[in-house]
């Protein structure tokens, strides 16, 4: 079983775009999307939610007025300012560290589990998705990150399936990093602006470089800038990545969208055909590197 | 004044907006760029870097003469970030959140603070612009307190721009707060309504005033403006699909530059944010 990790750096490149497409193009796979707060996958895939689970992680102070003397302890012990001069805990900036739970000598503060989320399993016209929605202005999301992959790699081992495609996150942080450590590879989807490019050094710093994870790249809306595109391949060649395709800017991907189906499904013009070449070059080169 | 700049969907013109925004102001800017993860703002303003400083976060170090493995340590942590096995105490840096429990609790005195790197945090000009970004080091998951430190330099006598992360969740949240007003960005697309929506919810819990920018305005369907009418989302600033900003943008040219007119389409942005801001 393989899992390949969409992603990009840089955000609104298209990885999305082409996560859908592969849902069409991959045989034998499970879907899942890892970008858990701000999942799109589900808007083309329309999943038909068959098991849903809360996702509970973390720790939130809160102070009982009636129970505590405003000594202060707390304030003084928090590393995060939660806790405002008049001894309210702000659950948004409470890190759920606990200290100071640890250190009122009253036992004034209650340290209950957070609700974070939840997690879906489901069914789609191309098979089964495991997807996730982090509660509003929640943390943790790499911890649900992991709890989306471990569930996809449980199906797909009840299912004997080939796949797993994951729809990651923009950026190089904790999602990201929880996206793709121990993945079998990556998809890099960049742009040819000077501000994709600079991202796509980064994140491939941190896939192919940081952790030695085989890394492919592709270029969308090449030809917005056909120089800027010929310098992400000789970057690519100059760090032993497979560069594996560049898809032109085509209204089409947005109508698709519109109709709330992939790229694939939606036209049989040319850059369904270059997404589809993307993904048999990914095929042929993965018995190769992994 | 704090102006952030956030969206939900990445790749909406988050940078575009706060970029040209900052131009057009000219004077008595200050931009920071707290999307320490992937920063594009300098590619933009192209401020001559004056300073740059390595900035870390405390984590615990232990002192083994002195620890007596009471386990304290690894009681309070709530990250397994610090375990104490049999006569060993084990330190694990990329899990810890520096919250300084460890070190407050142990009995003994024998956890001290050293600091892990998190990134670097660089300063520059560029006329009235005074530039600041956080680059967040390869490998670090941990962004939220490298921009904490990145707002720890703001100037409240000027006017603060801050391009946020893309997203809704803790680094968003983390370079959102305490502004003055928030202007959202979005595309009218479906994937760019979802996201807007969640990003409305996360500005509505932190009860900030805010209002939208629609980039790329002719493309996609109405969906987006219909939601606004709905929720009472006020639609401040519309630019239209055109390639040759997209072409610009690609090379690292701003907006402003290529289409002066657009200076006085900001600056009226501003006026109205002030108003918005002070009611």
């Amino acid at each position: 079983m393989k899992e390949i990790v969409i992603i990009s750096g840089k955000g609104g490149t298209g990885k999305t775009t082409i996560t859908a497409a592969f849902a069409s193009l991959v045989e034998n796979k499970v879907m899942a999307d890892c970008d858990v707060d701000a999942a799109d996958l589900h808007l083309i895939l329309s999943p038909d939610i068959q098991h849903e689970e809360d996702f509970y992680s973390g720790k939130t102070a809160f102070i009982r007025e009636n129970d505590c003397t405003q000594c202060g302890k707390c304030v003084e012990v928090c590393q995060f300012d939660a806790i405002s001069p008049d001894l309210v805990v702000d659950p948004v900036a409470c890190e759920g560290c606990g200290v100071c739970v640890y250190f009122c000598p009253v036992n004034a503060i209650d340290f209950n589990d957070n609700l974070s989320g939840c997690w879906y399993i489901s069914n789609t016209r191309l098979g089964p998705m495991v997807h996730a929605r982090l509660g509003i202005a929640e943390e943790n999301s790499g911890k649900l990150v992991t709890l989306v992959r471990r569930q996809a790699k449980l199906l797909a081992e009840q299912q004997n399936l080939d796949y797993i495609i994951v729809d990651g996150a923009p950026g190089i942080g904790c999602p990201v990093i929880s996206s793709i450590t121990g993945a079998s590879a990556v998809l890099v989807v960049t742009e040819p602006t000077l501000s994709g490019q600079h991202d796509l050094e980064r994140v491939v710093s941190l896939a192919a470089g940081h952790f030695q994870i085989p890394t492919f790249v592709c270029v969308n809306k090449y030809n917005l800038n056909e120089e800027m595109t010929d310098q992400i391949k000789e970057f690519c060649k100059s760090n032993h990545i497979h560069f594996v395709g560049q898809i032109s800017y085509d209204d089409v991907v947005t109508k698709a969208m519109l109709n709330g189906k992939n790229i694939i499904e939606y036209s049989n013009g040319k850059t369904a055909e270059v997404i589809k070449n993307i993904w048999q070059n990914i095929e042929d080169k993965l018995g190769h590197v992994i | 004044m704090i102006i952030s700049i956030a969206s939900g969907k990445g790749g909406t013109g988050k940078t575009t907006v706060a970029v040209n925004l900052a131009l057009s102001l000219g004077n008595q800017v200050q931009y920071l760029d707290c999307d320490v993860e992937e920063p594009n703002g300098h590619i933009f303003i192209k401020p001559e870097f004056q300073k740059s400083v390595t900035v870390g976060t405390p984590i615990p170090e232990v002192n083994k003469s002195k620890c007596t493995y009471c386990g304290k340590c690894g009681e309070i942590c709530q990250y397994n970030a610090i375990v104490v096995i049999k006569n060993n105490v084990l330190v694990f840096p990329e899990l810890c959140h520096s919250c300084a429990g460890c070190w407050l609790v142990c009995p003994e005195n024998a956890i001290s603070p050293i600091d892990r790197e998190l990134g670097i945090i660089e300063q520059g000009k560029n006329g009235g612009v005074e530039f600041i970004h956080g680059k967040l080091r390869i490998g670090e998951a941990m962004s939220p307190p490298l921009i904490r430190k990145v707002k720890s330099e703001i100037d409240s006598n000027k006017t603060v721009i801050i391009d946020a992360p893309p997203g809704t969740s803790c680094p968003v949240i983390e370079s959102v707060k305490k502004s003055d007003f928030v202007l959202l960005v979005t595309e009218p697309t479906p994937f760019g309504l979802n996201d807007l929506k969640l990003a409305v919810e996360m500005i509505r819990t932190l009860k900030l005033p805010f209002g939208l920018v629609i980039n790329r305005s002719d493309i996609g369907n109405d969906d987006v403006r219909l939601y606004c009418k709905e929720e009472k989302i006020d639609i401040l600033l519309e630019i239209k699909n055109d390639r040759k900003i997209a072409e610009a943008y690609s090379r690292g040219t701003s907006m402003v530059e290529i289409y002066p007119e657009y200076r006085t389409k900001f600056q009226e942005l501003y006026h109205e944010i002030e108003r918005r801001a002070g009611a």
